[in-house]
């Protein structure tokens, strides 16, 4: 299997140092941790919701084309989930 | 996926910006603590202070916080477990919502509390080292303190709490930062954060006597240094040093009524932990005034927002953005006016203030003409500083 073969079979999860959850305030998904909050922009946020380790990065990009009606995010959602494992936020 | 800034190329009118939600809720919820740590931040006047809000007075403030956008909430005090009702406020504060931390010493965390805190929702624990001047043998032989401290990093670990370790460090127990890091190693700890003394309430009264000299400083940060390199993820380790040996302030608090609320045990509302001290402000209470409005309306809150009440040099600056002019407390200890530049910066008309404090901490103690003892918190030495502020 190539990389890219195995980053699309992976079934990532948000890592269970960080709580992922909706701000009504900030309008916005934020990740929690010790002490502190990243703010999420739209798109990593509608990432992150998806993410419950079980479902494959291959059927999330599905998804979200699906649910946005919109084709071609696999680069988009590929290079968004190389940041949030090398940040920790989530655990293949 | 990326965003579009609609903006971008446009010529727009600036507009004033917006104020955040407080998104960092302190709830100090006792000034009552075993401890007399010589670097408390807690007022010297605490004993001063007026009856603790009730468990019924905390939940509305937990509420009406977490209405105005508050998302991390930390218990602390005094010590926070000195409050028997610790549990019930972790509880709400979990049911609303909040990611919620305690700010502890470990002094009465009993596998009961602490079972008992994990079912109410408590997400993160912060351990802190007691005091280390007063016994400081004892610290540094791990005796008393490694036993106090195995015990509740036990219960954290047993918890599943991620193991944060807090120690404050001084001219008196920074040359034993081997020995700190390698108690943090032997209790597990995952993060250690090795914060110099900022000098507010007791420890500014004690400054003397706890500002490190600059070859204290450099050997404990070469050291902290090889420690990292040695333990690599194990252990990520933040070392502070003291502003004083900074040329530019430290943005404090991120900003004045930017990101942090401070409620204090009698229900003082303040922009962060020492800014009751500036006593030209009237500090609104939660017990008269909803917390959305004293974050967004409160005279106090407004005074020092943003950059319009700055004088020069910090007006025409152009790295006020990046500093905001540094700590208005600060400010006011040291110059008498807290609209001054933060006496750190070197751009400061009061900034040989502190380079005679740091050129004070060069002297040897054996060749310190008057040596000042460390003044301790507790009530006896509360209730005289309270007669002189």
């Amino acid at each position: 299997m190539s990389d890219i073969d195995e980053v699309l079979s992976s079934t990532p999860r948000v890592a269970s140092m960080f709580r992922l959850q909706w701000e009504e305030v900030q309008q916005s998904w934020v990740l929690l941790y010790p002490e502190g909050m990243v703010k999420l922009n739209g798109s990593a946020g509608e990432i992150m919701r998806r993410l419950n380790g079980e479902k494959t990065v291959a059927t999330l990009i599905s998804d979200l084309e699906t649910d946005f009606g919109a084709t071609g995010l696999r680069a988009d959602v590929l290079a968004f989930l190389e940041i949030a494992g090398q940040q920790g936020w989530v655990k293949a | 996926m990326s965003e579009v800034d609609a903006a971008a190329g446009l010529q727009t009118t600036p507009t004033p910006p917006t104020v955040g939600p407080p998104l960092w809720l302190l709830a100090e919820i006792t000034y009552s603590c075993p401890l007399h740590c010589v670097f408390c931040y807690n007022p010297v006047d605490y004993t001063q202070s007026g009856p603790e809000l009730s468990t019924e007075e905390w939940f509305k403030v937990l509420q009406e916080a977490r209405a105005a956008g508050s998302v991390q909430c930390g218990f602390s005090g005094g010590e926070p477990l000195v409050r028997d009702d610790l549990e019930l406020l972790v509880a709400e504060a979990h049911r609303l919502g909040f990611y919620t931390n305690l700010l502890t010493s470990g002094i009465g965390l009993t596998p009961e509390r602490a079972s008992a805190l994990k079912a109410a929702g408590l997400d993160h624990v912060q351990l802190s080292f007691q005091d280390s001047t007063r016994e400081l043998n004892d610290f540094l032989s791990h005796t008393k303190t490694f036993a106090l401290k195995q015990r509740a990093a036990e219960l954290i670990q047993a918890n599943g709490w991620p193991m944060v370790l807090n120690c404050v460090i001084h001219r008196l127990n920074i040359d034993y930062i081997d020995k700190i890091i390698e108690l943090a190693v032997d209790l597990g700890a995952e993060y250690l954060e090795l914060a110099n003394s900022q000098y507010y309430s007791w420890a500014q009264i004690n400054r003397d006597g706890l500002m490190p000299s600059r070859e204290q400083l450099e050997r404990a940060e070469r050291v902290t240094n090889e420690y990292r390199a040695k333990l690599g993820d194990k252990l990520k380790i933040f070392f502070v040093v003291p502003d004083y040996y900074e040329t530019r302030p430290k943005k404090c608090m991120n900003g004045w009524g930017n990101v942090f609320l401070t409620i204090t045990p009698d229900g003082s509302a303040l922009p962060c932990h020492t800014a009751k001290m500036i006593k030209h402000l009237d500090f609104p209470n939660v017990k008269t005034m909803p917390v959305k409005e004293i974050w967004y309306d409160a005279h106090a809150f407004n005074h020092y927002r943003g950059d319009a009440w700055m004088k020069d040099p910090c007006r025409t600056c152009d790295e006020k953005e990046k500093d905001l002019g540094g700590c208005r407390c600060q400010a006011l200890m040291l110059t008498g006016d807290a609209a001054n530049a933060d006496p750190v910066c070197n751009k400061s008309a009061h900034h040989h203030l502190v380079q005679e404090a740091v050129a004070y901490a060069q002297v040897p103690d054996a060749q310190r003409v008057k040596v000042q003892p460390l003044v301790f918190r507790d009530p006896i030495n509360s209730r005289k500083l309270s007669a002189k502020v």
